[in-house]
């Protein structure tokens, strides 16, 4: 099916990230709503043979792709030991193709590093730490529920830069319980003078099912014009030490905005490993189970499947995916990107027993498998890409979708713009969230959802 | 077995208490009577309604027919009647009572007599019942058959010795019951030489048959060819068919004759014709009189009815005169609200039958309704001598030209263990209750009685029982007519503009509590905009109480996580799934529950 498009450019240098996530903790948070927790070394070390399981077996399925990022979420990525994330990225380097120049980055928790360490992930082939820091109190961080104290991150900071790491990121939260503006700012700014080349800073988000939803409900724990506040003096702190908002909560000097994540905003394709992860390939979305037990017992067989050569399944949804994806992105408009969602809706979810002509493992990790519709990806094209403070271009639009975005969406830009919530510039080619329509980007970005005509 | 004698004949229905066990213990009856195999049996044979089921309440009154073969060894017919089992159809119920010659009293082993249990022994009474008492549930721990007995005897008088000891649940003691059926409950009287002379309790609409009119026949006989007539609306049909109830059938049979319950279909168009409680007779050779009893039902209760998408209206329409054809109490009429648009003043016999109808409207005819706060009748006097009933707030004419006005008042039972009886009567006098006296059941029980505005009760007054009584209360009435009250409009003005929809009728002394909840209410309710919204209540153009929507400030979600784009999308699905129950009122989004806000007021 659609095996034969003729543009050959896409068969070699179609962009990819991949993300690896590492559902383990020392201990849960007291706000952590992700898929992570505590667990004995030896479903760790279980967990890690089953993800290069599935690094192997859905290698073909990314053959058309050149991996441009890599990047180790959590959970505590940290909590793996050098040598097996030398083993994971041994795996990655022999199944994908990687780009010149990849951006690779590990998440990591203050507390669980150590000069050693370091060095091994460095040799592993990571050139961007990631720090969880959230809070430069020792009292917030108590409260926060971390294993770390403020001074225990400033050992490792040095560690890391001492290990050669020239690309981190420090992770902060603001809107804690209790906390004022003053807090906030002392935070803040104790990171900012040590130079990290990146700061993300959330405001918590008190989540149901975690133990600060019990103490807090749906109270407000910070009131809400502080906690606007904070999120307005961020920015100007931040910006008085060289960084610049390049994402509602991201912050980087320039040059180091994490390639990784604008890669999501953008609707760059992207492969998920490990429990819980999602994946967007042609169009298509969907996600690893978040069942353990089940991930394990059957990435643990896409090993052998992989290396016994036996995926034909895999290979088939590949072929399926690399047409599609190519259609995709010839140009061609609308109609070329409903075609590749129709091949791709096939192919990629898995089925193909009838292309490989013979039954084959299937990788039954995934769920959530989702075609998205034209309709999803301008509502996803536009609620991602508005994150950025730059915003979207007009141009972008039209090449993907063949319809100008004003012929789509007219009366909702109108509306939004004659509320200064949204606005356009460089001559009406880009448009972006105001500052006031950042502080209400889900009211706004919940205008651009179509009604469901799949 | 079609040449059963009349003294073979039991016509009989099952009163009781809510939960107590009516339907439990018809079901058990119908299977012991045998006509049925267990595996025919649905679970609750009279309830067929997917919603009666759901409620565990019996809304329209059916009835089956059942074969037992006693221990003397004759066969018996023992035709069913159900009755409903809410006050909203009290007369329903007097006149299923009237086609029958017996009562089953039903009494929960553990909680003994309550105020619908004593309502409807005394409606059974009055329409010369032989009332004889069954006590369910005596397996239960908590079961005290020996003191309910005397409960019996004390406080309805009944002869309750040898009622059976029962549990309808497990198919306990059922036996006993059939057979004091049969010794208790006496055969019916007529003459099947009179003219014909029928009760109508009941009728239901067939697409295909047309109305199926339910009824006793008293005197006389009908069979097919039959010319009835339907004494009080002087309809005349041809019959076409005359037949019994099997359980969830209907039985075609040659004649029915005096005594005998069934149906008859004659191509009737409309349940107007039929109406409960008329009398069926021969139009070739007419009785000389109806049955008594009769009377045309009005509606208690009104509420506007509007459709959530304008462009349903036809749809919505075409529902209601569905369910008007199967209803004869259900009322409408079309009205129009600046705030909703185009839609129907609808009026029902109590605020259970309003949630029927609404629910069946949402469910059946999927039908997306935004309601209004349902409003009682009240009677406007005009300075001009001319008087109205106001069925919907709006429309109250301007103070100036009114002399005085006049709300329903009902006289109320109230059943209670004396512990609670302080706060039930807190509850009665905040309700505006006149309290007319107490009497002891026993030691731990009183029944209360008062006099109370309907509009005070049709909402929430059930609720506030049950949570003042832990559950212990219970509580019956009856409309008793019209009194002198002083009473205002109070509307709502939402960012400045009077939304004529949430205008409601409260009595003066309560205007400035009522309205401040009212806009307390109403701030919770509608969601933050991106100005700020007024909310104020007015009586007479004048602002008494005010509330304030704030500006919304934020709503960003911070912490976007990885590529999890599906869980985003969802929170922005749900914003925006959110908005589409909405009703644009001027620049403002009122959610649509908005409109039913009143009813919530005594929530905390």
């Amino acid at each position: 099916m659609m095996k034969e498009n003729g543009h050959p450019a896409a068969g070699g240098s179609r962009p990819l990230g991949l993300y690896i996530h590492i559902p383990f903790c020392v201990r849960k948070c007291l706000y952590c709503d992700f898929l992570s927790g505590p667990a004995p070394q030896e479903r760790i070390d279980r967990y890690v043979k089953a993800l290069e399981g599935q690094i192997a077996a859905e290698a073909e399925l990314y053959a058309p792709y050149e991996v441009q990022t890599v990047f180790f979420g959590g959970g505590t990525p940290s909590l793996l030991s050098e040598d097996q994330i030398g083993a994971l990225m041994e795996r990655i380097r022999r199944c994908y193709r990687l780009c010149e120049g990849p951006e690779i980055t590990l998440e990591s928790n203050p507390g669980t590093l150590d000069p050693g360490r370091l060095r091994g992930y460095r040799r592993a082939g990571i050139n961007r730490l990631s720090m969880g820091l959230q809070s430069a109190d020792d009292r917030e961080l108590k409260l926060l529920g971390r294993i770390h104290t403020y001074a225990d991150f400033l050992d490792n900071y040095a560690a890391a830069r001492k290990a050669g790491f020239s690309n981190i990121n420090v992770d902060l939260m603001s809107a804690l319980p209790g906390q004022t503006a003053r807090e906030w700012e002392e935070t803040l700014t104790r990171t900012a003078r040590l130079g990290p080349e990146h700061i993300s800073a959330y405001s918590l988000i008190v989540e149901e099912g975690t133990p600060f939803y019990e103490r807090y409900g749906e109270t407000e724990v910070v009131p809400e014009e502080e906690e606007r506040l904070m999120y307005a003096r961020t920015g100007k702190i931040l910006e008085r030490y060289g960084y610049r908002r390049y994402e509602i909560s991201n912050y980087a000097k320039p040059g180091y905005a994490c390639r990784h994540n604008i890669g999501y905003w953008r609707r760059t394709e992207y492969a998920g490993f490990g429990l819980g992860s999602a994946s967007l390939a042609g169009n298509v979305r969907w996600k690893v189970t978040d069942d353990l037990e089940r991930y394990l017992s059957c990435a643990a067989s896409g090993t052998a499947a992989a290396e016994s050569g036996a995926s034909a399944d895999i290979a088939a949804a590949a072929a399926g995916v690399g047409a599609a994806g190519t259609a995709f992105t010839a140009e061609s408009g609308v109609k070329a990107g409903t075609a590749a969602i129709a091949g791709n809706g096939v192919a990629a979810p898995g089925g193909a027993e009838g292309a490989a002509g013979r039954k084959a493992p299937r990788p039954e990790w995934r769920e959530e498998v989702h075609a998205l519709s034209v309709s999803e990806q301008m509502e996803e094209f536009l609620f991602l890409g508005l994150r950025m403070t730059e915003g979207v271009r007009l141009s972008d639009f039209r090449r993907q979708f063949g319809a100008g975005l004003r012929e789509v969406y007219g009366p909702v830009l109108d509306r939004l713009e004659e509320q200064g919530l949204l606005v356009f510039y460089e001559d009406g080619r880009r448009m972006k969230l105001t500052a006031r329509g950042t502080d209400l980007s889900n009211y706004v970005l919940a205008q651009f959802l179509l009604d469901g005509e799949a | 077995m079609a040449n059963i004698n009349r003294k073979n004949i039991r016509n009989f229905c099952i009163i009781a208490h809510i939960d107590h066990g009516k339907s439990t213990l018809a079901d058990r009856i119908i299977e012991k009577t045998g006509l049925l195999t267990s595996r025919e049996m649905q679970e609750q044979v009279l309830d067929n309604m997917e919603l009666e089921r759901e409620r565990g309440i019996t809304i329209k009154a059916q009835a089956v027919r059942a074969i037992y073969r006693a221990k003397n060894g004759e066969e018996y017919i023992f035709n069913l009647i159900d009755t409903p089992g809410h006050v909203d159809f009290n007369y329903e119920v007097s006149r299923s009572l009237a086609a029958c010659d017996g009562a089953v009293l039903v009494v929960d082993a553990a909680q003994g007599i309550e105020a619908q249990t004593l309502a409807n022994v005394y409606l059974a009474l009055d329409h010369d019942l032989e009332v004889f008492p069954v006590i369910n549930k005596i397996d239960l721990p908590s079961a005290e058959p020996e003191r309910v007995k005397e409960e019996i005897e004390d406080v309805i008088g009944l002869e309750a010795r040898d009622a059976p000891l029962i549990s309808a649940k497990n198919g306990i003691n059922i036996e006993e019951v059939l057979e004091q059926i049969v010794a208790k409950i006496p055969a019916p009287g007529g003459s099947e030489d009179d003219p014909l002379q029928a009760l109508i309790f009941d009728s239901v609409y067939d697409p295909y048959r047309g109305v199926i009119v339910f009824f006793r026949v008293m005197n006389g006989r009908v069979r097919k060819g039959t010319r009835v007539k339907m004494m009080a609306t002087g309809a005349v049909f041809e019959t076409v068919e005359v037949g019994y109830f099997g359980a969830g059938q209907f039985i075609p049979c040659e004649e029915l004759s005096a005594g005998m319950v069934g149906y008859l279909t004659a191509s009737i168009k409309n349940v107007k014709d039929t109406r409960v409680g008329d009398t069926v007779t021969d139009a070739d050779r007419p009785c000389e009189k109806p049955l008594p009893g009769y009377k045309k039902v009005n509606p208690m209760v009104y509420c506007g009815m509007y459709p959530a998408d304008g462009a349903k209206y036809p749809d919505l329409r075409d529902a209601l005169e569905k369910l008007q054809l199967n209803d004869a109490s259900l009322f409408y009429e079309p009205e129009t609200s600046v705030a909703l648009g185009f839609g129907f003043r609808c009026g029902f016999l109590g605020l259970l039958h309003l949630e029927i109808i609404q629910e069946r409207l949402e469910r059946e005819y999927n039908l997306d309704l935004v309601t209004t706060a349902p409003s009682v009748v009240y009677r406007v006097y005009k300075t001009d001598g001319q008087m109205i009933e106001l069925t919907n707030p709006s429309n109250l004419p301007d103070p100036s030209a009114i002399d005085y006005m006049e709300e329903p008042v009902v006289s109320a039972e109230i059943m209670v263990t004396t512990e609670y009886i302080g706060s039930i009567m807190e509850l009665c006098q905040e309700r505006r209750g006149r309290y007319l006296g107490m009497e002891y059941m026993e030691e731990t029980r009183a029944l209360l009685r008062y006099e109370l505005p309907l509009n005070e009760i049709i909402y929430d007054f059930f609720d506030a029982l049950k949570s003042r009584s832990r559950g212990y209360a219970s509580f019956d009435y009856e409309l008793k007519g019209y009194e002198r009250a002083e009473l205002v409009k109070l509307d709502i003005l939402i960012n400045r503009e009077e939304v004529d929809a949430l205008s409601f009728i409260v009595h003066k002394d309560n205007a400035y509590e009522r309205g401040r909840k009212m806009c307390e209410k109403l701030k919770d309710e509608i969601p933050r905009h991106l100005f700020e919204i007024p909310i104020q209540a007015a009586v007479g153009g004048r602002i008494i109480a005010r509330e304030t929507v704030k500006a919304m400030r934020k709503d960003v979600l911070a912490k976007c996580y990885g590529g999890d784009i599906t869980r985003k999308k969802k929170l922005l699905e749900k914003q925006k799934e959110g908005k589409k129950r909405m009703r644009q009122i001027g620049s403002v989004e009122v959610p649509q529950k908005a409109f039913m806000s009143v009813l919530k007021l005594d929530d905390k």
